[in-house]
This record gives C-alpha cells, structure tokens and sequence, in this order.
C-alpha cells in the first residue's frame, strides 16, 4: 500500500527523526510514504481569513498531487495535518474559496476536496489497526509510563478535523497500548503549549507548558510523547530534561524493531 | 476608514455573526491566554457587536491569542471567538507597516534548537 506523504519543513530539518522514524516503521507494517513532489510550506498556520486565498493555495497543491496519483494523503507534523486538513474541508464546503483557489490554480480538472487527508496516527488505527500492529511489536516497551501530549492542532475544531473526541481522546493511548508500554492520562493532555507564542513570549509559554509538565508528572507519567515539533520545543523548556519528550514515531521504530536501522 | 466599515469588514473576513453570541462565557473559560488578555474573548465579542473597533484594533490580546481554538471547539452558539480575533489581527497587519514581528528582531529569539515551524507560524500570524 502506497501513501502521498507530505513531510513539511520541519521534518527537513529539526525534526528529522520525527520523519525518518515514521518512514521506517510503515515499511515495517506494510505499507510505504511516497513523497509528494515540490511540495511548498504549509504556512504552518490555518489562514483563519474566509478572504485568505494564496495562503491556501499551498495545501490545495499538494492535496490535487494526491488525488492525481489517486491516493490518501499522509501526515506527520500535527500542524501541516491541521492547516490541510482545514483547507481540504474549505475546498470540498465552501463555494467561494473553492472558486477562487480553483481560478488560481488553473488545474486540469478543479480541485473540489476529494483527497482524504489521514494523519499518520489515523492511518495507524485506522489501516494497519492497532491490533495488527501489537502483532507486530517484536520489542514490546513493557514498564514504560507514557502521557499522551496531544495539544490543539490534532484535535481541534473537532467537526473538521474528526480525529478523535477533542474532549477526551484515546487514540495516543491506544497507540501506547498498543506498543506495550502503559498510558498515563492526565488533565492538561489537550490543553495548548503555547504554540507560536513562544517566539515572542517566552515567560507565557514556559508558564503553559509548566502546568501541563507538572499535569504529566504529577498523574505518574515517566516521558512524553507528541506529533509535533513545535510542542517538543515548547515542553522541553519545561521538563528541563526531567522527563523525556519524545516522537510517537520514535518508539514505534523502537516496539517494531527497525529503530537501530534509521540513520538520521 | 470608518468604525462602522471596519466592525463589517471584522464579520467579512472571519464569516462570524457575533449577534448568535448568548454571553455564556464559555469562551473565556477555557482561554489559556485568559490572563494576560486586555480584553477578554467574550467581551471581544461584545466589542464588535458594539462596533468599537478602535478598542479591539489596540488590544494586545491579538498578540496572546494562541489560535488554539478551545474558545471555537466549546461555543455552543458556534460564533468562534478566535476567528473574530484573528480578523481584528488582520485589519492591523493588513495596514502599511503595521506589524508584531520584524525580521531584524528575530536572529536574538532564536536558540539552536527552535524549529522551523514556529518561525513560519509566527511570521503568518503577527504580518502580512
């Protein structure tokens, strides 16, 4: 089986071994991330503007790349999954923006949203199935105390992203399950890390991610785990190398015994 | 331009009608940046119902907002603070000069481990 994937640009950079653990381990369960060609930055934002068009645009390509070769498109970067995601919905609901990106884009045929966009955790649960993949698991990560740090851009609106429930969900949980190791779950796992505000105002996001560390810590989780670069940074000011913040991709490679094989 | 144009062009740009807004205050109870706004998001929307917009365009709670989108996720009137406020952002960053993140600014927030993403983030969110 053969996924569109788009990496985005942190995964080109920071965030290698989010990306090259992730494409290691579907190979390990069958199926295979096939970039997508001259992919453009995400904008790593959703332009929230109904009048934001070009800011669009960059999605609308990669989403018309996908559904020319005929396939899902795949995900790693929560944020890149949350502005395609968005953008794929506008392009698919609402007239006005599908026209206008449409006249912009000048495509063969219009693009009209009919790509399904899966983040790499979706593809988990829903393709492999966590089942399946707890078969595969040759190096089950017994004793480990995981929280789930979901954060906003998953989850959040939940109509469109239709990832889990925003409120309360498992599918981390299930993950870690699924590779052995025991979920920890506590309050502050969907509450924001500060996202980009850590930039400017360090001392506001450092406050964030304390209470969401201390959240973590407090409930008994022993390391953390995330899909987005942006949350790792934010919540590492906070742990202070106290608990781990890792790559969920990172200890799939690990449960399915291919992490030793990833150079990166 | 107006306060008048710039309370139409806040609907236009984020497509809310603040008038479903039941003052429930939902919106402000799950604001993480809650403390540190000026203006608070249920009274933001308030503020555009009211079309003070001068208040809202001066606001430095456009710059705490996280778009993190719990304010639109719990609405049950679904207006979607968070777009209003991005919409009053706008109206400032759209304007000639008027931005929250110059270029020359950014080499002394960096460290060696900042990611991409957050500096495509921030330059989408504080200028065009």
């Amino acid at each position: 089986m053969k996924y569109s994937y788009y990496p985005g640009c942190t995964l080109k950079n920071k965030a290698k071994d989010l990306d090259a653990y992730a494409r290691a381990s579907a190979l390990a369960l069958g199926f295979e991330l096939e970039e997508i060609e001259d992919w453009q930055c995400c904008g790593g934002v959703y332009p929230l503007g109904t009048d934001e068009i070009a800011s669009k645009l960059s999605s609308v390509r990669a989403l018309n790349e996908a559904k020319v070769k005929g396939q899902d498109l795949v995900t790693l970067c929560s944020a890149c999954h949350h502005v395609i995601k968005r953008v794929n919905d506008d392009m698919k609901n609402v007239d006005d923006i599908r026209t206008r990106a449409n006249n912009y884009m000048q495509l063969e045929e219009p693009y009209a949203g009919e790509t399904e966009v899966l983040h790499f955790l979706e593809v988990l649960r829903d393709k492999v199935g966590f089942d399946k993949l707890k078969e595969k698991v040759v190096n089950p990560l017994k004793d480990k105390k995981i929280g789930a740090y979901y954060g906003c851009l998953l989850l959040r609106p939940g109509k469109v992203l239709g990832f889990d429930n925003p409120e309360n969900p498992t599918i981390i949980e299930d993950f870690i399950r699924a590779i052995g190791a025991t979920p920890v779950v506590y309050p502050y796992r969907n509450e924001c890390c500060g996202g980009y505000i850590s930039l400017k105002e360090k001392e506001m996001a450092k406050n964030m991610c304390d209470k969401i560390v201390d959240s973590a810590e407090g409930f008994g989780a022993e390391m953390l785990i995330t899909a987005c670069p942006l949350c790792m940074y934010n919540l590492n000011k906070s742990t202070e190398g106290k608990i781990p913040v890792v790559y969920f991709t990172e200890l799939l490679a690990e449960a399915l015994g291919v992490k030793e094989e990833v150079e990166i | 331009m107006s306060h008048v144009n710039k309370a139409k062009q806040i609907k236009e740009i984020s497509g809310v009608n603040p008038l479903k807004c039941m003052k429930c205050g939902k919106c402000s109870a799950s604001c993480p940046s809650y403390n540190e706004m000026d203006i608070k998001p249920h009274q933001f929307v308030s503020y555009v119902q009211n079309e003070d917009i001068e208040s809202l365009v001066a606001s430095k709670s456009l710059w705490k907002c996280l778009s993190c989108f719990a304010c639109v996720e719990r609405c049950p009137r679904d207006v979607k603070p968070g777009k209003l406020i991005d919409a009053a952002r706008q109206l400032v960053v759209r304007e000639k000069g008027q931005t929250y993140l110059s270029p020359d600014e950014v080499p002394e927030l960096l460290d060696p481990e900042t990611p991409q993403q957050l500096l495509v983030s921030a330059f989408r969110r504080y200028r065009r």
